[in-house]
């Protein structure tokens, strides 16, 4: 496989928010506001790439029978390292990323591209194809929370990851219009439901459009 | 009372489900039948009590005074891990009958995010003082998965009709409409906000 097909097929094809749903419980608690769910894809990210190398590395020494547990651990001993290091320098984020920071061990992402992809190929394949899942899973959880804060407050605020501080902000929607329900439960989940559906629609034309083109150039062969 | 508020809570008003949304992909996946709907909610009713008396146990009365308290992530993993397996073979040893309504789903059990929140959630210290003694933990979890299996099996009610809809647009099709109607229902148990 190429190497810029395995980066993209993560962003795109198969996009890990929008595409396969997995790790949707970190996806609705996060997105409340754009810079958790910045902050929570980036620990994902960070997770993916350092678990897929370091599973990729070890993969010829790994029982098949037990590779299971084995991979578990690994997972389970960088979430803990990544959690204690955000603890240590983005105490705020932390805070509120709370256990959904822990429960990335259970995230069905990372398991998966461990199970299927790291322990089958390269290091260098299983890096590029980390960061391809983290950064497609990164854009899904910004899109969810750019949509709900932007909804729920008229405008969007950025703070800095590191200290918490706000750094800029606006807003276009007066606040008398705004939909507040959005940043609670019922909106992340009917936000999300009318997104996947907005996807749906969208890959729905494209096959259309290109089967018509497909007929078209048949017809014009004839 | 203060036990039974707890139970309450923890079914109704902070369902871990709706207000936390853990534990979404078995409901968007497994409820799409009632029968199988049942039967992991019984299986998470049961791994979810044992796991959080077994991780309780061990924070308290290993991790914690040893001082290695930053390990529970990794050994709370392979407590659920490994308990989950130890049941499966003991069911299809001992219980043959049980095994088969719930061991397909018993697996799928060790990503369940409810699993490893509700044993994270129980080794709470707050100032030096646990958050939960060995009965409210004991309440807690058991009620906490008892609200999970409750919105399984009212969900598949909701999503057998919601496959047979023909009025749903093509696009929004299953995930979709089942994650708006997921919202609305989480809209009707916002209702008992402010309940205690």
């Amino acid at each position: 496989m190429k190497k810029h097909k395995i980066f993209t097929d993560g962003i795109f094809a198969n996009n890990a928010a929008f595409m396969l749903f997995l790790g949707m419980c970190p996806m609705l608690a996060t997105t409340k506001d754009f810079m958790s769910a910045l902050g929570m894809g980036i620990a994902v990210l960070a997770t993916l790439i350092l678990t897929n190398t370091a599973i990729s590395a070890i993969r010829k020494w790994v029982p098949n029978e037990i590779r299971i547990p084995i991979l578990i651990v690994i997972i389970a001993t960088i979430v803990s390292v990544i959690e204690m290091f955000m603890q240590a320098y983005m105490f705020d984020l932390s805070q509120t990323l709370g256990v959904y920071l822990s429960l990335i061990v259970v995230n069905c992402i990372i398991l998966g591209r461990a199970e299927a992809f790291a322990m089958k190929n390269n290091v260098f394949d299983s890096f590029l194809d980390a960061l391809g899942t983290g950064v497609g899973f990164l854009a899904g959880l910004a899109v969810l929370a750019i949509a709900r804060e932007f909804i729920a407050t008229g405008g969007l605020a950025f703070s800095s990851l590191l200290t918490g501080q706000k750094l800029w902000s606006f807003q276009i929607i007066p606040t008398a219009y705004t939909i507040p329900i959005f940043s609670d439960a019922p909106g992340a989940f009917i936000m999300f439901g009318l997104l996947v559906g907005l996807v749906n629609f969208i890959i729905m034309k494209a096959a259309d459009h290109k089967k018509k083109k497909a007929a078209l150039v048949a017809a014009g062969g004839q | 009372m203060e036990y039974l508020l707890l139970g309450i809570s923890a079914i109704l008003i902070n369902n871990i489900i709706l207000t936390r949304f853990l534990g979404i992909c078995p409901l968007l996946g497994v409820s799409r039948k009632n029968s199988s709907a049942i039967g992991m909610g019984l299986a998470v009713i049961f791994v979810v009590t044992m796991s959080a008396i077994l991780s309780y146990s061990l924070f308290m009365y290993v991790l914690n005074p040893l001082g290695i308290g930053y390990l529970r992530l990794v050994s709370f993993i392979l407590i659920i891990a490994s308990f989950v397996q130890f049941v499966e073979m003991f069911l299809k040893r001992y219980v043959p009958g049980l095994y088969k309504s719930l061991g397909i789903y018993l697996p799928l059990i060790t990503t369940n995010c409810v699993v490893l929140a509700v044993s994270l959630d129980v080794v709470g210290i707050t100032g030096g003082v646990a958050d939960y003694n060995f009965l409210s933990m004991l309440i807690y979890s058991f009620f906490t998965a008892v609200g999970y299996a409750f919105i399984l099996v009212v969900f598949s009610y909701i999503q057998e009709r919601l496959i047979t809809d023909r009025n749903t647009p093509k696009s929004f099709k299953g995930s979709g409409v089942a994650l708006i109607t997921l919202g609305l229902l989480v809209m009707a148990f916002m209702g008992f906000k402010g309940m205690i």
